[in-house]
């Protein structure tokens, strides 16, 4: 697929930006949930309450950016491809999560990182856009 | 409880991100640096399926909130990503994309990994 250079930079470089963003804004998410005293339901105010928290204020924000950084990768490449590429992230997560929440993560959890990864490198190995250049293939 | 969260989270993930996908491509390449962000913003607010996209993000986003606290993180993040093969039929379904063999290998292992990773 004859991709431009620079759209194929572009795109990489969103990508990274959005790798970093969600599983470090989940952390701060998780962090601070687990620290606030009161459970989240269906009640309102005590979503306004916990947004308050920093921990959780930082995990939304770097969330929101992450959102809008897709926003933008989605303009460039197809949900198909950075869906399954994007999984690194809950790699990630679950890293963060044994090692900064002290969870215990099995054998058989190492076991599908592997896999994600293994799909990962197939699936970012294709082209990233199809619909773009339909004619131009055909 | 958590059970009832986790399906909130994967089915307004899902609905959120077929929307968007699809309202991007209509409106053209985007970026996120100080002028790609004014155009988003007003990309954003003229169409109205990306409004009700952001919507969903946002019940998604409220679900997944309360699972996060309630669900170990390393239970949280993964499981909520069982809406991929949804997504991946949808993107081919919905969207017209070409979802070749090699891919869809590619996005079935992923899936594989993420079923393990929940227990």
């Amino acid at each position: 697929m004859p991709a431009h250079p620079n759209r194929t930079l572009r795109t990489y470089s969103l990508l990274l930006l959005f790798i970093f963003l969600r599983p470090v804004g989940n952390l701060a998410l998780a962090w601070g949930t687990k620290h606030f005293p009161q459970s989240l339901s269906v009640d309102p105010s005590v979503y306004l309450r916990a947004m308050l928290d920093p921990f959780v204020a930082l995990g939304i924000a770097m969330l929101i950016l992450s959102v809008l950084t897709r926003l933008a990768l989605l303009s460039l490449a197809d949900l198909s491809f950075v869906l399954p590429v994007t999984a690194v992230g809950y790699i990630l997560a679950t890293l963060f999560g044994q090692v900064f929440l002290h969870e215990s993560v099995t054998a058989q959890q190492w076991l599908g990182t592997v896999l994600i990864f293994m799909g990962t490198a197939l699936v970012g190995s294709t082209a990233h856009n199809t619909t773009k250049y339909e004619e131009a293939s055909e | 409880m958590k059970w009832i969260l986790l399906s909130i989270v994967v089915c307004a993930t899902a609905a959120s991100d077929i929307l968007q996908s699809h309202e991007m491509k209509r409106a053209g390449e985007h970026s996120v640096g100080a002028r790609g962000l004014v155009r988003l913003f007003q990309t954003i607010a003229r169409r109205r399926m990306l409004i009700l996209s952001i919507v969903c993000l946002a019940v998604s986003f409220f679900a997944f909130m309360a699972l996060v606290q309630a669900a170990p993180l390393s239970f949280a993040v993964p499981a909520s990503a069982a809406s991929f093969i949804i997504e991946t039929l949808l993107a081919k379904l919905v969207l017209k994309e070409q979802v070749g063999a090699r891919r869809a290998t590619g996005a079935l292992l992923v899936l594989g990994g993420v079923l393990l990773l929940a227990r």
